[in-house]
């Protein structure tokens, strides 16, 4: 196994997919000769040529548009948002359009499609470089959200999102692209949407979080270890179709819960989380359930001290955590 | 297909024995005909098919208890028998919803939810699950220091103290064996009575009555001369016209009937919304049965005349004995009336059937000397009246009122009084 950036991860995904099924191809903002403002196309555009590595205009809701025209005719594209920050006017397609064209056909058709956005901050990336939109995404029946947090998981569910039969919104960390090292299996290495993972076992409580703080939580956990806590945990990776059971036995098995993410709070992925519990572990707790969250407040601030204060980093979490083990 | 539930037999019922399946599978079945047999809290119940059809399948068999809208069995609904009106219709219309205000019931469930320990500290949800998986006693329970915030018992606690526990019975197992024979100071083990399903009944019924209803006793001394003389003079010719006899039950209950209507606040149920008063008064008579005891109901008793009252008592005592009564037959009482005395007792402290607010014992008619008017002594046929009383409903004077009110109308019992 060859030790792998999420960067390098992803670009490895689209390369072997681009090979083994003609019909995928990519179309996105400065994706071609370029190879993407961060270079997860790199090399792309010369081995498969200007008609499978397209550069569209500036405008999202023409790559989306596209992406489900040509899923519609039998292609498998994956449609490259330059940042999630800049999602919104694709909206109505992806809301409108995409999520709901197997229901409204009555399953007659169905878009093989992946919408890739790089998301997340901590990269003095400011208000539009830096937001978090899995929850609003994720409210949308017929969508698939996934935002993997390690190169394995990138590499796995890329594919994973590229062979689906259902229009799949993926959401890489910015991040996470050049920070997060792992080692990543050699051939197919598919991981399932919709299953969690355990990145650590533990028995006094349980860390769940996904994208970059995934790597904030293990690290949390080490420092715990220390202390003579034991925490759990549980990378999400899917985070719709949520993966119910995993987190149901975490929290069974630690009666303790802190959920982790950097989105805002209100109606988030985290209030989801705590419902299940709620609704199906409460007599397995053995605390509240906790969330450490990023402030509810419009967007991530440029001023660096700003911009660690709306952050969930290591050190909140681990006071968060110890406050929870010491319930 | 259609599937056969355990019905709601009635307001405090929440689960039914199958006592005898009437039908076997792959039999045919008319609409409302006896399917299964049902034992309640004190009753045989005999339930209707709900439908017509061929029985496919039974899904409980005799014996088993299972709760309130278990599917019990499987009718196939033949076509050319199939009838007007809603299919899954529950068995039995059941009972209607005479008195008996649910809310009280729900509250005093509520009321029962804390456990023991509760004031002492609180408790999650897992530590609770851990303390009844590991049957930690209180006291056991009080020797745990809490490492939790405010010295709050977690579950890592728990867990570390069952090891703990665990430890010095592994240890010390020579040990153990020699202390057992103190267990020889025992007395040798008697025979186990299996518990019918009436016993089972009559056990959660008075235990939820003793743990819920705050009880009060109180009671009055009645001349009851006057009734006495009456009886004597007319029972045989009322045998005669009736077939039945006359008995002290059916004037007793009249005379509750007066006393209730003069105090209507016994009359009445608990609940946490408020006292509920009841419009009818439907009074229950105690009837001691082979295994137990059964209340049936003379619903709308304030309706009725002393010679209603008889035959009501009556036919309601017979099917009792016979194991004939019916669900309406013992739901839906407001008031209790007992009648120990039969058997010689003085003194009745009974125990009130939730959600009533009172229970009154007739005790032994006895003839002693007593002081009357004018400082004479006379030989009278004394009889004490004991009723306990939910005292959340009420309070000791309006109980000493609806006493006084009964013994007044029994004293002042003469030939006037209408039979019919």
């Amino acid at each position: 196994m060859a030790v792998k950036t999420v960067i390098e991860a992803i670009r490895d995904g689209m390369d072997e997919e681009m090979a083994r099924d003609e019909s995928v191809f990519l179309i996105g903002e400065d994706v071609g000769n370029r190879g993407g403002v961060f270079l997860a196309s790199d090399g792309l555009y010369k081995k498969y040529g200007e008609l499978r590595v397209i550069d569209s205009p500036l405008a999202e809701s023409c790559i989306v548009g596209v992406a489900i025209g040509a899923a519609v005719n039998g292609m498998r594209p994956i449609a490259e948002i330059q940042f999630a920050d800049f999602i919104a006017p694709a909206m109505n397609q992806i809301i409108e359009e995409a999520a709901r064209f197997s229901y409204r056909t009555a399953g007659d058709f169905n878009l093989p499609m992946v919408i890739r956005a790089p998301w997340g901050g901590g990269v003095h990336g400011a208000l539009y470089h830096s937001q978090s939109i899995e929850a609003m995404f994720a409210h949308v029946p017929g969508l698939k959200v996934v935002a993997p947090g390690t190169p394995a998981d990138a590499k796995g569910l890329l594919k994973a999102a590229i062979r689906d039969p259902d229009p799949v919104l993926y959401l890489e960390h910015k991040r996470t692209y050049r920070l997060v090292k792992g080692e990543v299996p050699e051939g197919d290495g598919v991981v399932p949407i919709g299953k969690a993972d355990v990145k650590r076992e533990g028995t006094d409580l349980s860390l769940i979080a996904y994208g970059l703080m995934l790597t904030y939580c293990l690290e949390v956990a080490e420092k715990l270890a220390a202390d003579g806590i034991s925490a759990e945990v549980l990378d999400l990776r899917t985070i719709r179709p949520i993966d119910r059971a995993a987190i149901i036995a975490t929290a069974r098995k630690t009666g303790k819960v802190l959920v982790v993410h950097e989105d805002t709070p209100f109606a988030g992925v985290a209030a989801e989380v705590m419902a299940i519990i709620m609704e199906n572990a409460f007599d397995a707790l053995d605390a509240p359930v906790m969330r450490l969250t990023g402030p509810d407040v419009p967007a991530m601030p440029f001023n660096h001290v700003l911009e660690e204060a709306f952050m969930p980093n290591p050190e909140k979490i681990l006071a968060k955590a110890r406050e929870l083990a010491a319930v | 297909m259609a599937s056969v539930k355990m019905p709601q037999l009635g307001e405090s019922i929440t689960e039914g024995t199958i006592s005898k399946w009437l039908k076997k599978p792959g039999d045919q079945v008319k609409k409302y005909e006896g399917l299964v047999e049902i034992i309640t809290d004190k009753v045989n119940a005999e339930v209707p098919a709900p439908l017509s059809g061929v029985l496919k399948e039974i899904k409980v068999k005799e014996g088993a208890t299972v709760t309130v809208g278990t599917e019990i069995a499987v009718i196939e609904e033949t076509a050319a028998a199939a009838p007007s009106g809603p299919k899954s219709q529950p068995a039995p219309q059941a009972a209607p919803p005479i008195a008996a205000p649910a809310p009280a019931e729900e509250s005093v469930t509520e009321g029962q939810a804390g456990g023991s320990t509760e004031g002492r500290t609180r408790l999650s949800p897992a530590v609770r699950a851990l303390i009844e998986e590991h049957r930690i006693s209180d006291a056991e329970l009080s020797r745990i220091e809490g490492s939790g915030i405010g010295g709050r018992i977690s579950k890592k606690d728990i867990e570390e103290f069952v090891a703990k526990r665990a430890q010095p019975a592994a240890a010390n197992g020579e040990q153990r064996q020699q202390v057992s024979p103190s267990t020889a100071a025992a007395p040798s083990p008697g025979t186990t009575v299996p518990l019918s399903p009436m016993r089972r009944a009559i056990a959660s019924n008075m235990l939820k009555s003793k743990q819920t209803i705050p009880h009060a006793w109180t009671v009055a001394e009645v001349d009851m001369t006057n009734v006495v003389r009456f009886r004597q003079k007319v029972k045989d010719s009322f045998k005669q016209r009736e077939g039945i006899d006359l008995t002290y039950v059916p004037i007793m209950v009249k005379a509750v009937v007066e006393g209730l209507k003069a105090v209507p606040i016994l009359n009445a149920s608990w609940s946490d919304q408020g006292v509920v008063l009841h419009k009818d008064i439907n009074v229950g008579v105690a009837v001691s049965v082979d295994d137990g005891l059964i209340v049936p109901v003379i619903h709308q008793a304030d309706g009725m005349s002393i010679a209603g009252l008889a035959k009501a008592t009556d036919d309601l005592a017979k099917r009792a004995r016979a194991g004939k009564l019916g669900i309406p037959d013992v739901q839906g009482a407001t008031f209790t009336v007992n009648n120990p005395g039969t058997f010689g007792t003085i003194l009745s402290y009974s125990i009130i059937a939730p959600p009533q607010a009172g229970i009154l014992a007739m005790d032994a008619i006895v003839k002693r000397p007593v002081v009357i008017e004018g400082d004479a002594i006379a030989v009278r046929s004394m009889m004490n009246l004991c009723l306990s009383f939910d005292h959340r409903v009420l309070d000791g004077v309006s109980a000493a009122r609806f006493l006084q009110g009964v013994r007044r109308w029994l004293e002042g019992f003469s030939e006037q009084v209408p039979l019919y």
